[in-house]
């Protein structure tokens, strides 16, 4: 099976994945995100079809909050 | 009993017109003392020095309690010190957040200097009546009420015998005693500071300030919670502290370029307006948004920390919370605040304790409620996590060392530490929720188990150990606190800089020095101890600096504009970051930059771990955690993540975990996570430019300009 990295963490891919399948995966909940594909950052509007290819760097940058 | 008779049992004590005095670019630059065993009050002037140095807010507390306290002063001495000092930026309107309060004093559980840092109505018009601090020392004979009244400029104190001593009446009652009349309008003049019965039995006392709701009609409480300050405000026999102001102006401060922070204030109204529905909802949901959140990535306290998630949290989700608030209400603690995230639940019907039945506001829950009396003690049902919310307001505790307490009591009590025998009955399991209302009723009673619990982590585990002969390594372990502070609920297990952010903080535990989980557990953006260092340098500074201007934190970084995310530094939020220095200059008239922004809470916090160390802590031996702050325990804790752990010991440690039992897989995980902790107070204190021992360099104290000659004086005896 494929995989791809999520913030440093390798996880399995699968056929058609898109970002929205890697949050849910993640369990990423957390409104305030920046995606970024292979370096490119994903508009949140194309979150639900943007596709991630296999062996792909995601970055899901969590923009601080709490506290 | 009326008000009018309730007033005419006062018995005046002292009686001091004062000279007005009109803000000048956000200072008086005179300070409020009083002494309450001689009855004394003067108007001390601030030395340039102090202003220089130690800017307003926590610094100027800061210097007060240094000077007017011995180095081993007692939280219960006369000569301890309850400090409140807004800073230069509170009380204008125009930007979000500019209310706050910071309380400084000797706290009763850490023995050393607590800050809290609390929104109300009363720092503005303690500003507004001419004063950039008020001081309060020693202890009345008998319950008194202060007043502030900057319409008339007297200050008074009298004897106070009849009014109620739980907040949410006793504000109502002097709201109401020191308003020109019962018109919405004057109403809002008025603030009150005060506690509650609990704060007479427990270390965990808290302050509520309060402000008048127009629309509600009534009033509402704010809390200056951490570090037992209510005990200490209780132990001197205060009742309360009003300050009556003739009202709030455009212009209050005298600020030196209005324009500017209209501008600043116009942008951001425009981010809450159109980002904060798609972004935290802080609007509807204030910070009880987090709840679901931190279920899911498994930050959620859940008993007593052991777990970061659990199966009930839908029933305390953030939409639950949004249910109960009132919606479409002015939420904001200060004027001018557009994030409005003080919410309330309207009309709630209290179902135990002396007020049964009752129908009440509540002010929250806050995440840190919701958390610390709902999941933290296995309390999943919203409404009694409302009720507890309720009580601890009144009564005067903190949630959240009431929270933290009573999951280390149930879990004492569930590993038979503790029985039936020494509760008193109360069975303290998680979940338990009407042994944890009986807890703080007996809390506000002041009897039977309660009295113990109220003590503190800290204090139950020496008075288990000395009574049942609990183990107290176990204890150790178990017991979450640092420097004898409860710890505030996010689960740090799995960030190493969190747990830095909480056990290397000057008071104890509170994540308002730094929350740093995100960018370290999730985005894996600072991996390296160096990167970990320079996170656990600038954020503490950096939010210092909110303690030093009377500003509250959310605004900076709970909205974030739009274009956040293509900036240098997305954690900073630098356009916000541009918004402060903007706005302090505009202020004070002055021209400093970020960096110097930074320099300026550096002098601050390096003061405050002085002030530590003059009294015999803030070494590094006071900054340990307990070890379930950064790893499983127990082999349940191991069992419920074994996969995962598993896997860490393998990747991490570099140790095949197969054919290990669990609990030497949980000595190989707790002997590496130890050492890390250990490497990264190296690297942190090496960056703040400290000793190994954690003891500030004097030539480091030169360069920021904080080599004041008490200071070294302290610090040369432990180079």
């Amino acid at each position: 099976m494929g995989k791809i990295t999520v913030n440093g963490h390798e996880i399995d891919w699968n056929d058609n994945m898109t970002v929205r399948n890697v949050l849910d995966r993640m369990k990423y909940s957390f409104r305030m995100l920046v995606i970024k594909v292979n370096g490119t950052i994903v508009k949140r509007e194309d979150w639900e079809t943007f596709p991630v290819p296999e062996g792909a760097d995601v970055k899901v940058i969590h923009l601080m909050s709490g506290g | 009993m009326n008000i009018s008779e309730l007033k005419s049992k006062h018995k005046p004590l002292k009686q001091m017109p004062y000279e007005p005095k009109e803000l000048y670019r956000g200072y008086t630059d005179r300070t409020l003392y009083i002494n309450l065993d001689t009855n004394d009050v003067k108007i001390k002037p601030v030395p340039a020095q102090m202003k220089e140095k130690f800017i307003g807010g926590k610094g100027y507390g800061l210097r007060l309690l240094w000077d007017g306290t011995r180095p081993d002063t007692k939280w219960n001495d006369n000569d301890n010190e309850i400090i409140i000092a807004p800073g230069p930026i509170c009380g204008i309107t125009q930007y979000a957040g500019a209310g706050k309060s910071l309380v400084v004093a000797i706290s009763p559980t850490t023995d050393i200097v607590i800050d809290s840092n609390v929104g109300g109505f009363f720092g503005p018009f303690l500003k507004f009546s001419g004063f950039d601090a008020l001081e309060l020392q020693g202890k009345a004979k008998n319950d008194v009420i202060i007043v502030i009244d900057g319409t008339k400029n007297t200050v008074s104190i009298e004897e106070a015998p009849a009014e109620e001593i739980d907040s949410h009446i006793l504000a109502e009652q002097l709201t109401e005693m020191y308003s020109d009349s019962t018109d919405p309008r004057d109403m809002k003049n008025v603030s009150v500071i005060s506690a509650g019965h609990a704060a007479e039995h427990t270390m965990i006392g808290m302050l509520n300030f309060s402000w008048f709701d127009i629309k509600r009609k009534k009033c509402r409480l704010k809390q200056a919670g951490r570090g037992g300050i209510g005990t200490v405000f209780r132990n001197k026999k205060i009742k309360a502290v009003v300050v009556k102001s003739a009202g709030v102006t455009q212009d209050p401060n005298h600020v030196a370029d209005m324009e500017a922070i209209k501008e600043r204030g116009a942008r951001f109204a425009r981010e809450m307006k159109e980002l904060d529905p798609h972004q935290c909802r802080m609007k509807q949901e204030g910070t009880a948004h987090l709840v679901n959140i931190m279920n899911d990535y498994n930050l959620l306290p859940t008993h007593n920390f052991k777990f970061g998630s659990h199966k009930d949290a839908d029933n305390i989700h953030s939409r639950v919370w949004n249910s109960k608030f009132t919606q479409g209400m002015n939420d904001g603690c200060w004027i001018g605040c557009t994030m409005n995230c003080a919410k309330a639940v309207d009309n709630f019907v209290l179902k135990s304790g002396p007020y049964k039945g009752q129908s009440v506001i509540v002010d929250g829950p806050e995440y840190e409620t919701a958390a610390g009396v709902g999941s933290n003690m296995g309390i999943f049902n919203a409404d009694t996590i409302i009720e507890l919310n309720f009580y601890c307001d009144t009564y005067g505790i903190d949630t959240i060392s009431f929270g933290t307490m009573t999951a280390f009591a149930m879990e004492c009590y569930e590993k038979g530490i503790i029985t039936k025998e020494h509760t008193g009955g109360l069975e303290l399991r998680f979940g338990n929720e009407d042994a944890a209302l009986e807890l703080i009723h007996q809390m506000g009673r002041g009897e039977g188990f309660g009295k113990i619990a109220g003590l503190g982590v800290r204090g139950m585990k020496k008075y288990f150990a000395e009574h049942y002969g609990a183990d107290m390594g176990f204890m150790n372990d178990i017991g979450m606190e640092n420097k004898g502070l409860e710890y505030s609920q996010y689960v740090s297990k799995e960030s190493l800089a969190q747990q830095g952010g909480y056990a290397m903080t000057n008071k104890g535990p509170q994540h308002d020095e730094a929350w740093l989980i995100f960018m370290d557990m999730v985005n894996n953006h600072i991996p390296t101890f160096e990167n970990k260092a320079e996170a656990l340098h600038y954020f503490p500074m950096f939010r210092t600096w909110f303690g030093l201007m009377g500003l509250c934190k959310l605004p900076w970084n709970d909205v974030e504009p739009e274009n956040n995310a293509q900036t240098d530094e997305p954690a900073k939020v630098p356009e916000h970051v541009d918004n402060y220095v903007t706005i302090y200059n505009a202020v004070t008239g002055s021209n400093i930059n970020k960096q110097e922004m930074i320099r300026q809470s550096e002098r601050v916090y390096n003061f405050q771990r002085t002030f530590n160390i003059r009294r015999g802590y803030g070494l590094r031996k006071h900054d340990a955690q307990p070890y379930r702050a950064a790893g499983p325990v127990t082999v349940e804790e191991y069992k419920s993540l074994e996969e995962f752990y598993d896997k860490k010991m393998k990747e991490d440690i570099g140790v095949d975990p197969a054919g290990k039992t669990v609990d030497e897989k949980v000595a190989i995980t707790r002997k590496y996570r130890e050492n890390r902790y250990e490497q990264l107070l190296d690297a942190v204190y090496e960056r703040r430019g400290w000793t190994k021992n954690g003891v500030p360099k004097i030539d480091y104290m030169k360069k920021i300009g904080m080599d004041l000659p008490e200071v070294i004086e302290i610090l040369s005896k432990h180079q």
